[in-house]
């Protein structure tokens, strides 16, 4: 028996847009994956809080609203303090590279922008979970405790967000 | 101005050479073939295209998924009756144009959307944007403020200033105008949730600067039906918001009756993923609601209705977004004139502004979404708009930079003058496609207007998902179509550059900016009189208390406005009565 991946799908913040959202959500359903989707409007409390309740594997967030740089930290560190520091935090929407960059170095996953195929996230997550739990992509033991024995290396802390006013041209 | 009277003069020179006899003329000569004839010859065309081969990788669907023919003949037209179904430009139905002389008369409004940080560096870009020759503003807010939030709410650390000007009081709204005199610019507003709240600001910085509410020229989108439907920011409830909007339209046309007060926009919905026929069918839905929320109230369509304007997605499927806004115009002027008896021509018009798809542009390859945007431009100019906003290449990545918006701005001026698309009035009414797509976008326009009303209207589809439903399942259809690949997306799914190194300048938004806001509204409540703003706060949630049409609400807003009262004040002013929304978290 393999159990599925299961994906907590996250809109934090005030931003409504929710078609990449739902269309990913959607897409990893279908893909096999057990997807849970928070809904607009979420506190990074309420998103980490749901992970929690609903034991996930992968917390996914969706901001097209600029705010990606205190959204991500936010809910990682919580994450972290709640005990699922061991989980994948990834996600997407409209984020600048050097942004992108600067969150992977705090310990968020990839991010993925506007261009980026639903498979090709899939897939991601399908190979992290791999990865971390052993198995070969497609699926896991059935029970899920002993799995977390699997636990990476201490990642570094999170950074504060890059305090420095980075207006270019 | 002098830019004007150069293409008046150039006109002129164009007449006098249309006097001279052509050489490239062709006789008149008289129709070649007779029914029986014409009919054998399209037969046998027939014939031969289906013993020849399609391409492999055809995949003939319109991006909404009508079925596209291989050719469009009179055939397709043979129950047109211009006469019925085109009229003449400015007159009913409106199918070719709002106006007389389209163009010819007055170019399309070039106005691009903007707004970034704190009022001041926004002030900025307007004076840049009216210098490089634009002619209209459009405010663009930050998420706190279109959610009704103040700066300094805890919901709103991260988002100041993100995607949008942050404008917490009328101290913002008169920084944000600086040095712009109201009186004589038209101002566009997106702003749905608290569009009282904005409007309020607006409406007391021109009284300060004494200019009378009557010579405001500005459009509000105010459309919070669409907000339930696909964007997704409001502030109460949909019946408290209907009753916020209907005070709102009963004040504006009698005091600001220049003033657009509803922008009823598909822009979002599409966004959202749908279809062309659901943003055309949704939108006038819900354009027909707050008709009939005015008229419940007791006021005459013909007051009203010719404040009411439009705003259009143009999506990258060329033809079928110029029939979109063709039909658009013809199902709005039968329908008001028909079924809600307007009287006035005014009142059966649709008036619409157009912005190209942001959902249609990429992060890979971002150069070639300067490509895109013109050519949805262009389907917006042939489909008649009266102002037209074009998205920058770098938007999906971050706030367009100066660069970037400049060159939006140049392809609506290139389109404007260049291309020789504004010379004749719809020039492309007569094709036999685009006609035909005019007729069947309008018919399943029609379709989704008796599913609305038989599940209870707007409201009742709304509150059982069926909107967010449709659209929910047409972005999903269309996301498989891309990575099955019949929608080639050039740059995404195919002619990908894997090494690609972005070189394009992001307009970054500094945190210092949150801080910034929130030491404004700490100085505006440290300066203002407290009694009065109190006073004024506590008459608005006395009014919101009292039934529906007892007491006008913009009234009461406007006061609070003028007291210095912020945002989320008077939102919160308003909500003790009203409450909030939640949304049910299908996908």
């Amino acid at each position: 028996m393999q159990r599925k991946i299961r994906v907590l799908v996250g809109k934090p913040g005030l931003d409504g847009h929710d078609r990449g959202a739902k269309v990913v959500a959607a897409a990893l359903r279908d893909d096999g994956m057990e997807v849970i989707y928070t809904g607009l409007h979420q506190t990074p409390e309420q998103i980490v809080e749901a992970a929690t309740q609903e034991d996930v594997d992968v917390v996914a967030l969706s901001i097209l609203s600029g705010a990606h740089m205190t959204l991500f930290p936010d809910v990682l560190a919580l994450m972290r303090a709640r005990g699922l520091g061991d989980r994948l935090l990834t996600g997407g929407g409209i984020i600048p590279a050097e942004d992108m960059e600067s969150l992977a170095h705090s310990g968020v996953g990839r991010l993925f922008g506007p261009g980026a195929s639903t498979q090709d996230i899939a897939k991601y997550i399908r190979k992290w979970f791999a990865e971390t739990h052993g198995g070969n992509g497609a699926g896991a033991k059935a029970s899920r405790k002993p799995a977390r024995v699997a636990r990476a290396a201490p990642r570094k802390r999170p950074k504060p967000a890059a305090k420095s006013s980075r207006k270019r041209r | 101005m002098a830019m004007r009277t150069q293409r008046k003069g150039r006109s002129k020179a164009h007449r006098s050479a249309m006097k001279r006899p052509s050489g490239v003329k062709t006789k008149p000569s008289a129709p070649s073939n007779n029914g029986a004839a014409w009919d054998g010859q399209r037969q046998a065309w027939k014939q031969r295209y289906a013993a020849a081969k399609e391409r492999p990788d055809l995949y003939p669907f319109t991006i909404s998924g009508v079925p596209i023919k291989p050719l469009y003949t009179s055939e397709d037209l043979a129950a047109m009756d211009p006469a019925r179904d085109l009229g003449f430009p400015g007159e009913f139905p409106y199918t070719r144009g709002v106006h007389t002389t389209m163009y010819r008369g007055r170019m399309f409004t070039m106005r691009q959307f903007s707004g970034f940080a704190t009022p001041r560096e926004s002030n900025a870009r307007y004076h840049r944007l009216l210098a490089a020759g634009q002619t209209g503003l459009s405010i663009a807010f930050d998420n706190p403020t279109i959610m009704g939030y103040d700066s300094d709410h805890p919901k709103a650390h991260g988002e100041v200033g993100r995607c949008g000007v942050a404008v917490d009081s009328l101290r913002d709204m008169e920084i944000l105008l600086d040095g712009i005199d109201p009186g004589a610019i038209s101002t566009s507003m997106t702003i749905n949730g608290p569009a009282s709240i904005m409007f309020a600001f607006y409406l007391a910085n021109a009284e300060k600067r004494g200019v009378p509410f009557a010579n405001l020229r500005g459009t509000l989108q105010n459309d919070i039906l669409k907000e339930y439907i696909a964007q997704k920011c409001w502030c109460f409830p949909p019946r408290p918001s209907l009753r916020i909007i209907v005070d709102l339209i009963e004040f504006a046309t009698k005091r600001v009756p220049q003033w657009n007060t509803i922008s009823v926009s598909g822009y979002h919905i599409r966004e959202a993923g749908s279809t062309a026929a659901q943003e055309l069918a949704f939108t006038i839905a819900d354009g027909f609601t707050y008709v009939e929320e005015c008229v419940k109230r007791g006021m005459n369509v013909d007051d009203f209705a010719p404040r009411l304007s439009f705003f259009w997605n143009s999506h990258l499927d060329f033809f079928e977004e110029i029939a979109k806004l063709r039909a658009a115009r013809r199902i709005w002027a039968r329908h008001m004139r028909e079924r809600y008896g307007a009287k006035k021509p005014a009142s059966w018009l649709m008036r619409f502004h157009t912005q190209t798809a942001g959902c249609s542009l990429w992060d890979k390859q971002p150069e070639n979404n300067i490509v895109r945007t013109a050519f949805e431009a262009l389907a917006g100019v042939l489909g008649g708009t009266q102002s037209l906003h074009t998205n920058s290449m770098d938007e999906t990545i971050a706030l367009p930079s100066d660069k970037a918006v400049k060159i939006a701005l140049r392809t609506q001026q290139i389109i404007a003058h260049e291309l020789g698309v504004t010379e004749t009035i719809d020039p492309l009414a007569g094709s036999y496609y685009v006609e035909s797509l005019t007729n069947t976008l309008e018919a399943q326009a029609e379709d989704y207007f008796r599913r609305i009303e038989a599940m209870g209207g707007v409201v009742a589809g709304i509150e059982q998902g069926f909107f967010q439903r449709e659209i929910g399942r047409a972005a999903y259809q269309y996301q498989q179509e891309m990575e099955r690949k019949q929608r080639v997306i050039v740059g995404v799914n195919e002619y990908v550059e894997p090494d690609e190194k972005l070189e394009i300048p992001i307009l970054m938004i500094s945190d210092e900016v949150e801080e910034e806001q929130k030491r404004a509204i700490a100085e505006v409540k440290r300066t203002r009189d407290d009694r009065a703003c109190t006073a004024a706060l506590r008459a608005l949630t006395a009014a919101a208390r009292t039934a529906p049409g007892q007491a006008n609400l913009m009234e009461k807003i406007l006061d609070a406005a003028r007291a210095y009262a912020t945002e989320g004040e008077i939102r919160n002013a308003m909500r003790e009565v009203f409450g909030d929304y939640v949304e049910s978290s299908e996908f």
